[in-house]
Order: structure tokens, then sequence, then C-alpha cells
């Protein structure tokens, strides 16, 4: 391959983990995790309870730190460098299962707190933004509410606009319903699905399997700290490979 | 078959809960035998209370005159306190420079009423005006030595003045210093993490009078020689570093009760450590530990009487002197009195301001 050829495929590339490991003390969390997200590329990550999926994506945007392997977002590899730090942050957007919204400050100024402080954009025109993205998650007229006074959908849309007014190019999502009502789930999912259409890269750890098959380009399968498979999700859901796979989705298709 | 309902109800106001005065009454002061006699007798102890302070304090008291021998009711003299007015308020501050003190808590209060009320939405002027203009101007306006103005030495300040810079200077220093503390202790680097540690654990198991006695007895053996800081100065040092230790815990309890998701997503914006820090755990960590911050103040405030045993004239020496005055025998009563209703009056105005500011800042529950 030309050295040409080489960076352009680099650039195409949002996100690559090389024979990352992780440890808790003792506890190896995760075992050489190898995976390379393409740019605009839908991954759905899935797996039983403690298997590492949160870990693994939080290891993404150094919420967690690797101690070894490589981590490589957006050309830049993960190091204790803070400034890399910083700018990977600024880069990647990530929606929380609790939210995580902050109570003390309104819908509005949650949205531009990031957009003003880290990107330096005048009040007036992140307040522009804000209500444009708060409108896309439909819920603009919520705007000067606080969010303790919102629905868990209602602020979870917002959790996701606060993301987007820092115009990530890549966006994270750790179980962004489970801690939500029946009712309120299909807001949130028809919010990323939107989201999916319009081409950003996006890794979402989910139980939710409809999202998966409509949107996802690859599902992942995560045990005991291992990448155990991945595929196309027809692939996945019709045909899975290992046991544990069949295993895991008996038990969620039963139950859903 | 199914039962439907075609028709949406009304929207109707809530039920009354009040049947009037005597309903009230009768359901929360007389709904049972022991209810009603625990009133009654809960009336009886409040009326006869009130009825001594009243008769001692005003119907019974002495307001007017000039020396004790006025003073032929049978309550409180309050000829005393008036006589010493002045000493009581300003200590021995020269009585033609005693305008400055006035001033400077002219311009405090200015301060304090922008600061603290929401008259003005955007707080930064206000800040800057409390917190670098008014002390600047408060310690030229005190001190003197310069714009023309004649030196007070320290030891001439005393009595209410006093006590209130005490007060003030350890309030304002303490709460930006335990802040410091307690996010030092929280660190992940470890020396800092020792040093407050370290520091915050041995203020807090020694008491105020020992850090006082150090402060003006031990801190001059370490100094240099010729190096003679002012005994206020000491004073002040001393209770800044005490309570700046009680008000490192408190915050650290605040900071503790804010999930680990809010540093979280902040982190995930792209916030800095101090951007974080600033913009979203400690207005929130400070929102809940108000009770037990202002609670501190307050205990703060009370414990400048304490400077008494190192020789400064605080409000509460400087009337004690008062009652030893031959003139003036058997006034001590009246004194105390005078001097716990001040202190009443600032602490109670501190437990208010922090109810109504609580609630202030009262955004809807938390999920
Ligand atoms: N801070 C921590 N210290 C020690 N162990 C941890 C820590 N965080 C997570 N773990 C452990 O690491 C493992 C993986 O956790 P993780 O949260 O990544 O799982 P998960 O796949 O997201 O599970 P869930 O579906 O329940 O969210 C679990 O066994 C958990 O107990
Ligand atoms: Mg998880």
């Amino acid at each position: 391959m030309s050295e040409a050829a080489m960076t352009q495929s680099d650039i195409d590339v949002a996100i690559q983990l090389i024979g990352m490991h992780k440890w808790y003390g003792e506890f190896h969390v995760l075992k050489d995790i190898n995976l390379t997200v393409e740019r605009g590329e839908k991954i759905v990550v899935c797996g039983p309870s403690g298997s590492g999926k949160s870990t693994m994506i939080r290891c993404i945007n150094r919420l967690e730190e690797h101690q070894q392997g490589q981590i490589i977002v957006d050309g830049i590899e993960l190091t204790n460098d803070v400034k890399k730090i910083d700018e990977i942050r600024r880069e990647v957007g990530m929606v929380f299962q609790h939210f995580n919204l902050f109570p003390h400050l309104t819908v509005l100024e949650n949205c531009t707190l990031a957009p003003i402080w880290v990107r330096k954009t005048p009040k007036a025109e992140a307040e522009e933004i804000a209500m444009k993205f708060l409108e896309r998650v439909k819920i603009p007229e919520q705007a000067l509410k606080y969010p303790g006074q919102l629905s868990g959908g209602q602020q979870q849309r917002v959790a996701i606009a606060r993301s987007l007014c820092m115009n990530p190019r890549i966006m994270l999502f750790d179980e962004p319903t489970s801690a939500l009502d029946p009712e309120m789930i299909s807001e949130v999912l028809d919010t990323m699905i939107s989201l999916a259409e319009e081409g950003m890269t996006m890794i979402c750890v989910t139980h939710e399997m409809g999202f998966a098959k409509t949107v996802a380009d690859r599902v992942i399968f995560m045990d005991e700290g291992e990448i155990i498979e991945q595929a196309p999700p027809t692939e996945f859901f019709e045909n899975p490979q290992s046991e544990r796979t069949q295993l895991f989705l008996s038990q969620i298709l039963h139950n859903g | 078959m199914a039962i439907v309902k075609t028709e949406r109800h009304e929207d109707l106001p809530p039920p009354v809960s009040q049947t009037g005065v005597i309903g009230w009454m009768r359901e929360n002061l007389f709904s049972s035998p022991l209810n009603a006699l625990l009133t009654v007798v809960s009336l009886y102890v409040i009326w006869w209370a009130v009825s001594g302070i009243v008769s001692y304090a005003f119907i019974n008291a002495n307001f007017v005159g000039e020396t004790r021998e006025d003073c032929t009711g049978t309550g409180a003299c309050w000829v005393f306190i008036k006589a010493r007015f002045g000493q009581i308020m300003y200590g021995f501050y020269p009585v033609e420079e005693r305008w400055r003190v006035d001033v400077g808590y002219v311009l405090a209060a200015i301060g304090l009423f922008f600061v603290l009320s929401d008259v003005v939405k955007d707080k930064k002027w206000s800040a800057i005006y409390m917190f670098v203009f008014v002390p600047v101007a408060c310690y030229f306006l005190f001190y003197g030595g310069s714009f023309g103005l004649e030196v007070v030495e320290t030891s001439q300040w005393g009595g209410l003045f006093l006590t209130l810079v005490l007060a003030s200077v350890s309030i304002f220093v303490s709460l930006p210093l335990g802040i410091v503390l307690a996010l030092g202790r929280r660190s992940s680097m470890p020396i800092v993490r020792m040093l407050c540690v370290g520091f915050i654990e041995f203020v807090r198991g020694v008491p105020l009078i020992t850090v006082l006695f150090m402060a003006s007895v031990m801190l001059p053996l370490f100094l240099p020689e010729g190096v003679n800081f002012d005994k206020l100065i000491r004073a002040l040092v001393g209770m800044s570093l005490f309570s700046a230790a009680y008000m490192a815990e408190v915050v650290r309890g605040g900071l503790q009760a804010i999930p680990k998701g809010q540093m979280e997503a902040a982190k995930s914006l792209g916030l800095g450590y101090w951007q974080a820090m600033g913009l979203i755990i400690l207005p929130q960590a400070l929102k809940i530990s108000i009770p037990s911050i202002v609670n501190t103040f307050i205990g703060l405030f009370k414990d400048t009487t304490l400077v008494l045993i190192i020789g400064l004239l605080d409000l509460l020496s400087i009337v004690k002197a008062g009652t030893t005055d031959k003139e003036w025998v058997g006034m001590a009563t009246e004194g105390y009195v005078f001097v716990a209703a001040v202190f009443w009056v600032f602490c109670f105005g501190m437990s208010r301001y922090s109810i109504w500011l609580e609630n202030k800042l009262h955004t809807g529950h938390k999920r």
C-alpha cells in the first residue's frame, strides 16, 4: 500500500482500539480489545451485565484509563497528555444512562455551557445553536426549565442536545434508554435514529435489539471483558456463531 | 360490556383545607385531651417568659438619665449601656475619628446588599466591589496612615467594631481557603492531599483558645528577631485558619454528595478540571452546604469573643470591663443581656438569609 493510501484510509477511521487491556486493581476488566470504527459507522455493543461494555466506551473519551495497548480517536492517540485528552473530548460526545444533566442550570444553560467555556462561542450564538438542537430533539419549549422539572425521556433528549451543541464527530451512548419508562424509550430512540441517518459516527451500548436491527452497521457482543463476536445485525441475530452469543440472545429475546 | 367515560372532567380548584381559625385550632391545638393540655401548658409557659422579659427589658426599665442614680425602676438599667455606648461600639477608637468606621460600615452594607440580594442579576461588579474595593478601602479607613488620615493603632480598636472586623475577615478568608483545602483533600496528588489532611486534622484537633494562644505567644518565637506582627493580625490569622479547617470539612461533605456523573458529564463535554469544579461541582456542592456553612459562620461569629483571653477588647470584653467600673457596680446583667441581644440579631440575620438563599436556589427535585 502506498503512503498516500495509508493516510487516506487513516482519516476514514474514526476510532481504533489496538490490543487494549484494562485492569481495576487486580481485576482484568478488558482483555485484548481490538476494534476499528470507520467514520459514519454505527456500532451497537451488547453483552451481559458486568461484561465491560461501559468500561470500554468510557476508555474512548478517557473517563477511564487503559493500561496497555493503543486507543486512537480521530487520528490522535490517547496518552496522559491532558491537552490531547481535552481535544478528543471536544470531538466526542457522550450520553449517559442517568442523563447527568446539570441540575442547577436551565436546559438552555446546560446546552450552552460547554460551547461558551470550551469553544469560546459568543453567548448569543451559543443560545441560537442550542435552540436549534433543542428543536431537533423536539423540546424547544422546555428551554427555560430546570432538568428536575422534566420527564426522564425529555431529560435524555436534553442530554443528547447538550452533546450535539459541541458539534462532535463521534457520539458514545451508554445505555441511554435503560433508565427510562417504556413509553419514553421510543422518543429517545427516534432521536438517535435521526442522528444515525445524518451520518454521525456512533457507538451505542444498548439492549434495544430493534434499534440495533434498524440502525447498526455492526453489532458487537462482549462477555467477560472480551469482544466475542462482531457481525452485521442480520447475521448477528439470525446466525450467531459463538455459544455465548446464542445463550445471550435467547435470554434477551425471551425477556424482551 | 365495556364502560367508557365520554366526558372530560373539568379542572377544579384544590379543596380548601382551612375551615377558618376555629377549625384550624380545633384540628391542631385541641384535637385530643392530651393535645389540649399541652397547648394550655405551653401557652402558660410562653406567657410567663414573655411577660417577664417585657417587664424587665421595657416596662420597668430605665432609659433616661446619665448615672446609675437615675435608675429607679425594678427592671433593667439601660442607662448603663447608653452611657458607655460609644465605647461599646468603637472601643478606644478616638471619638473624632469614629466617622471612619461608620463610612466603612456604609461601604460594606452597600456591597452586602448588592452581593446578597438579587436586585442585580450580573454579580460580577458587585463581587469586585465587595471583595476587592471594600476590604482595601476599609483597611485605609480603619487603620489610616495615608490620604491624610491619622493612624489609629489596632490596640485602640474595640467593641462591636472589633468583633465585626474579626468576624468578617475570618469569614471572607475561611470560605475560599476552606474550599481550596477541601479540593486539596480530594486531590489525586498525594503530597497536596497529605498537606491538606494534615493541616485540617491538626487544626480540628486543637481548641480555638489554644490556637489563639499559639498565635499570640508561640508565633513570635518562630518569627525572625525584629519581625513583630500586630496582635490583631495574629488573632485574625489564628481564627481564619481555624475556621478554614472546619469550612473545609463542610465543603468536603457537599462535594461528596455530588454524584460522580456530574464530573464525568463535564469532562465528556471537554471542560477542564477547574472549569468543571467552578461551573458544575462547586455551585452545587456549596448550595447543599449552605446550612452547614452558615452554621459554621454563626459559630465563628460567636467564637470571636474568645479573643478576650489574648487581651483584645471585643464587644464582650469591653462590656465586661465596663461592669467592673466603680460607678456602675451591679450592671453585669444589663451588660450581658445587651451583648447577647446584639449577637442574637446578627446570628438570626445570617440564619434567615441562609433560608431565603436556599429557597431561591431551589431548582426542582433531583432525580
Ligand atoms: N470503578 C471500578 N472499580 C472496580 N471495578 C469496577 C469499576 N467499575 C466497574 N467495575 C467492574 O468492571 C466490570 C465491568 O463493568 P462495566 O460497568 O463496564 O460493565 P457493563 O458491561 O457496562 O455492565 P452493565 O450492563 O451492568 O452496565 C464489572 O464487573 C464491574 O464490577
Ligand atoms: Mg454499563
